[in-house]
């Protein structure tokens, strides 16, 4: 699932391609990146509310029929610009789950308990979820597989870290418990 | 599950150093096991071991219940050739011959004649995605192309057990998941089991399941339940 902080760049993203109803654009926003999480159609339609406000998208007349509003809304040039930089600018690292293993670990070698059958055990649930996305990405369409190889490589630079620590332990928890 | 493979209590040691120290492991039928470790922890070791390559110093080797250990070095040849299946990390393929003559090599030391391994070589290009390949030397296929021959080349004898070394650590990330991709596919799909060797977690990932080799003795891992 896109982060929802993301959730207005990637409206315009799609707006970006080509003019759009609201109910087109949660159509392919759900599609695309929800993920089995929808966005709800109030979401949808107070994010437009804001880029509208903010001058970043602009909303025709309301068009004749049946059931919900139906405006086309169209990209402006802040909008595009807006959206142009957040493609162009990399995505801050986020070690998060990094933090969680090392404080595990650290407590389990302060206290005397078996940091090793811990990280074992860590790295089998990391290797189950490996196995899952693994299994994810064969015969899926293309971003499905794209994901999944995004999951699978963050899985996989948290395993290399629970290796070397393990390799480690025994000077980690001198360093700890002296 | 019945094991095919078992080893019990192995130890090795090349001169003063053991290579392993106890190790235990049992693979069973149709099963895909990845065999992890740091380098040197003495995964390769347990590999040949299992594959009867090395006779284990101590402890006992079980293939479908048979001592592998204690079997004569040509009884032992006799099972590799015709149980078994290979696949190394690089310079497997024999230069002068074909890609299709090197996929038929051990239907012909097995004594088919030539022109049927030929026939029952052919196939595995298609399935690989190498058709029109045959005809070429290893010096004219790529890295995946050549380890998608030797991959051929392990399963065209519909081995019991398929043992892969590294099979994919000379090959870039896509060209590595394509041979994972077949190898799994291709030994599922006859009923072979696949034990692997290797210390990337994306190819054990495609393994019903792992053993950690660490100072020589090997682990198999269970994750338990997740915390949410």
């Amino acid at each position: 699932m896109v982060l929802p902080m993301s959730v207005p760049l990637t409206l315009l993203g799609l707006l970006e391609r080509e003019p759009s109803h609201g109910y087109d654009l949660k159509r392919d926003y759900d599609s695309l990146f929800g993920r089995g999480k929808p966005l709800p159609y109030g979401q949808v339609y107070a994010t437009l509310g804001r880029l509208a406000r903010d001058g970043k998208v602009m909303a025709g007349e309301a068009e004749p029929g049946d059931g919900p509003e139906r405006k086309r809304y169209v990209i402006t040039e802040t909008g595009a610009t807006e959206f142009e930089t957040w493609l162009r600018d990399p995505v801050a690292p986020e070690p998060n789950l990094q933090s969680v293993l090392f404080t595990k670990v650290v407590l389990a070698l302060m206290l005397g308990r078996d940091a090793e059958q811990y990280l074992d055990t860590q790295r089998a649930a990391h290797l189950r979820r490996m196995r899952e996305l693994t299994e994810l990405r064969r015969g899926g369409p293309l971003v499905d597989a794209l994901l999944a190889d995004h999951g699978l490589f963050h899985l996989e630079a948290d395993l290399r870290w629970i290796d070397l620590t393990v390799a480690r332990l025994d000077a980690l928890a001198a360093e700890v418990r002296a | 599950m019945t094991p095919v493979i078992e080893a019990r209590d192995l130890a090795l040691a090349f001169g003063e150093t053991p290579a392993l120290r106890g190790a235990s492991l049992s693979v069973g039928a149709g099963e895909v096991l990845a065999i992890m470790g740091p380098s040197g922890s003495g995964k390769s070791t347990l590999l040949h071991c299992l594959a009867g390559i090395l006779v284990p110093d101590a402890g006992e080797v079980l293939f479908n219940g048979q001592r592998l250990d204690s079997m004569s070095e040509a009884r032992r040849s006799a099972l590799r050739r015709d149980q078994f299946g290979f696949v190394f990390q690089f310079g497997q393929l024999v230069p002068e011959l074909t890609a299709e003559e090197n996929v038929a090599l051990p239907l012909l030391l097995n004594g088919v004649r030539r022109g049927a391994a030929l026939a029952q070589a052919r196939p595995w290009f298609a399935r690989l995605g190498l058709d029109g390949m045959e005809n070429r030397r290893s010096g004219e296929l790529s890295g995946g192309q050549a380890q998608r021959v030797a991959l051929a080349r392990g399963l065209v004898a519909r081995p019991q057990v398929l043992f892969a070394d590294e099979p994919t650590g000379a090959l870039d990330s896509l060209t590595g998941e394509q041979v994972m991709e077949l190898m799994v596919a291709a030994a599922r799909e006859q009923g072979t089991t696949v034990i692997l060797v290797t210390h990337e977690p994306r190819v054990a990932a495609y393994a019903d399941r792992e053993a950690i080799v660490r100072d020589g003795q090997a682990r198999t891992l269970s994750a338990g339940p997740v915390a949410p």
